[in-house]
């Protein structure tokens, strides 16, 4: 109750987002994105899987980025480590890390940011690893890239720490134990290791407990949440799950068809997004509190062919707002930034304050 | 109280019937004392056979016409070994299988195959368990070739109208499987599987390849056919948002047992195994009302597969109930019926659950 006087005694900001290229970060910003665009050219046809991508994550935040497969998560995340591989290319935009841009395109240069600026988890550990070397050699090969001085027994010594961190018992023994020999759970704990050897201030973990079980999935994820306070480390969590996303995220970002279309506080997001794709997609998962009202609302159609997109909003032959409607065909919306400041809420929609406005009345009525 | 209990159990199986007195139809499938081993030998040079870990081990429930069963529990607890023995694509080492009363361990080859045209499978990854030289209209034709339906109009009929049924349109028949999404060659699987009129349908995972948004589609078709034509559905899945949506009875099984047995409502509101629990409060949950509101139960370790045989309770090493008690270390809980139709294998079933509540 008190909140949402609260909410009603703020301001509401409504206005068109306006990043230019060089806009100094904020102080306690260690990433910013701009303008991010990554294409994939393949016999002639452009797949453009990443569109105008923007935004800022604060030092130990927590962003979730949720998005159907081939929303463009996985490319947005490879591009902002200079990871794309021809045929793909970064074809515009730039990475600031602690305020400093990222050499995108200078892949000796990118590896010395890649790992200790930034650390990457991959989906699955299993081919992340390198079967024939040992665990020991491939967290030492981590913490020797980027400290080249440093004794071998010191290697070692860091290396059983980093495995005691990630709760691997008898971490000495299994240092010289090879992938195969651990499980699928112990196999992510071991990348996380890696990707933290440096202490990056940002982790970019792109579907860490998606090939596990759901107990081990809560025990990957309740020692993120450790590790992560505990180094003050910003998380970019790219998964498909939004459970996950309620339980780990400060913020929410949501990707369709290669754009961010929506980005909003977690608590925002859950109790009504204002995009209708967001709406649309929290509301297809099952839930136990609405068992017996029928059908699952499920969205119609499937995502759009992205080396075909339409001239307007990609999402519009599927909404249930903006279907047929001539602005929605005709017209890519623009971000509109929402709410009090500091509120975090951007939305791509061409009736996003509409949406907003109504659902704050409503909120006040209730 | 237990003993009587299991008195009160002999030649009761944790079946739908259960806790009823009066005579009921004959379940459409009984799977009774279901022993499954995978023999390995001690090394790749070493040939002598070491004592297997059973795949599953002693499985035993009851599905009834009409109704949506659910096999729930992390990889390697059994769940996909018990659907292939269930359809005899893999003969268990002991025990039986009924279907419709008949006990197809016992039955001719031939009399098999007829029986397996009335219970079919949907695979969970539509990706790979289509042919990509066939068309759609093929894919679905094959089983109609198979079992020997002659009649070329007939068959077109059938084809046609189940294509339809799954909401494929006529322009898409000759398409092959590249051309569809996902979920739409989730739906050409599931007209494969239904072509041939089938009682029973095993469902392995059918949505857990597809995005959130097609996964809703997929289900709500599963149910709105299961209403038309009257199928029963034994369903395999991990994710227990699904199961709680989409199953009637569920059986929670953990290394190749049943652990709980329950109907939803029960299982998810009063699960009495700590297995169970562990299990529920390790999903994520997409509302954040209802997760600062409940207790979490993460427990540690890691399944870890049986060597063999072995004495006491096989969930024991990971239980923050039984962990450190003699009789879990000693004695196999049997799965008993602690109330009508809710079946737990536990020494100490809901005292997890009482001591969370007080603290």
């Amino acid at each position: 109750m008190s909140d949402s006087k609260a909410i009603g005694a703020r301001a509401t900001r409504t206005s068109k987002v306006e990043h230019t290229a060089g806009d100094p970060p904020e102080a306690e910003t260690v990433l910013s994105v701009r303008h991010i665009q990554t294409e994939f050219v393949t016999r002639g046809t452009v797949v453009r899987a990443v569109r105008d991508v923007s935004f800022d994550v604060k030092r130990a935040q927590k962003v979730g980025i949720v998005g159907e497969s081939g929303s463009g998560k996985s490319a947005l995340a490879l591009s902002i480590l200079g990871l794309i591989e021809p045929p793909g290319r970064v074809t515009g935009g730039s990475v600031w890390l602690n305020g400093r841009e990222v050499p995108l395109r200078d892949d000796r240069r990118m590896g010395r940011v890649r790992g200790r600026e930034i650390g990457l988890v991959f989906q699955d550990p299993m081919t992340a690893l390198d079967p024939v070397q040992s665990i020991g050699d491939q967290v030492a090969e981590g913490i020797r890239r980027h400290q080249r001085r440093i004794s071998r027994k010191a290697v070692r010594r860091m290396a059983v720490q980093l495995l005691q961190d990630v709760e691997i018992p008898m971490a000495d023994h299994r240092l010289d134990d090879y992938p195969h020999q651990y499980s699928g759970g112990m196999r992510q704990r071991i990348m996380i290791a890696i990707a933290l050897a440096n202490s990056p201030d940002v982790l970019i973990a792109d579907e860490p407990t998606t090939a596990l079980d759901v107990i081990t999935q809560a025990q990957i994820m309740d020692l993120l949440e450790r590790l992560v306070a505990e180094h003050h480390t910003a998380v970019i969590l790219i998964t498909h799950n939004l459970g996950l996303v309620a339980e780990f995220c400060d913020v929410v970002q949501v990707m369709y068809a290669g754009r961010l279309v929506e980005r909003s506080g977690v608590d925002d997001i859950f109790d009504g997004a204002t995009h209708p794709y967001t709406e649309a997609l929290l509301r297809s998962v099952p839930r136990s509190d609405h068992l017996e009202s029928g059908p699952l609302p499920s969205i119609s159609g499937a995502p759009p062919n992205l080396a075909a997109l339409p001239r307007g909003c990609a999402f519009e032959p599927r909404c249930p707002i903006g279907h047929g409607r001539e602005v929605c065909i005709q017209e890519q919306p623009m971000p509109i930034l929402l709410g009090p400041p500091g509120a975090e809420m951007r939305v791509e929609c061409h009736f996003a304050s509409e949406r907003y406005e109504r659902a704050r009345a409503e909120g006040e009525t209730r | 109280m237990s003993d009587s209990y299991r008195q009160g159990l002999v030649g009761r199986t944790p079946g739908n019937t259960a806790g009823t007195d009066s005579p009921s139809p004959v379940p459409l499938l009984q799977v009774q004392d279901l022993v499954k081993a995978f023999p390995r030998r001690a090394g790749l040079f070493d040939r002598r056979a070491v004592s297997p870990p059973r795949a599953v081990d002693g499985v035993s429930f009851d599905v009834a016409r009409g109704e949506t069963f659910g096999l729930v529990g992390e990889s390697g607890c059994g769940k996909s070994t018990i659907a292939r023995c269930v359809l005899y694509l893999m003969r268990p080492d002991s025990g039986q299988v009924r279907f419709d009363g008949t006990d197809i361990g016992q039955v001719s080859t031939k009399d098999l195959r007829r029986l397996r045209q009335r219970m079919q499978m949907v695979f969970q990854d539509p990706f790979t368990t289509l042919d990509s030289r066939m068309s759609a209209y093929d894919i679905v034709a094959e089983p109609l070739l198979i079992h020997g339906v002659r009649g070329k109009d007939e068959r077109d009929d059938r084809v046609r109208q189940i294509l339809s049924l799954v909401g494929l349109i006529e322009d898409q028949f000759n398409r092959r499987p590249h051309e569809f999404s996902g979920g739409q060659r989730q739906r050409i699987g599931l007209a494969r599987a239904l072509v041939l009129n089938p009682e029973l349908v095993i469902l392995d995972e059918p949505v857990s390849a597809l995005d959130v948004s097609i996964q809703a589609q997929v289900l709500n078709l599963l149910r709105d056919l299961q209403q038309r034509l009257g199928l029963t559905y034994l369903f395999i899945v991990h994710d227990l948002t699904i199961a709680e949506y989409f199953c009637d009875r569920l059986a929670v099984l953990y290394l190749g047992a049943v652990m709980e047995l329950a109907d939803r409502e029960t299982l998810f509101r009063e699960p009495l195994h700590p297995y169970t629990d562990a299990l529920l409060s390790a999903v994520p949950v997409p509302d954040r009302r209802r997760q600062r509101r409940r207790q979490r139960v993460i427990i540690k370790g890691e399944v870890v597969p049986l060597s063999g045989p072995q004495p006491g309770c096989r969930f024991r090493p990971r239980c923050p109930v039984g962990r450190d008690r003699e009789t879990c270390a000693n004695v196999e809980p049997p799965l008993r019926e602690v109330s009508p139709g809710h079946w737990v294998a536990c020494h100490f079933a809901g005292e997890l659950r009482n001591t969370t509540v007080i603290a």
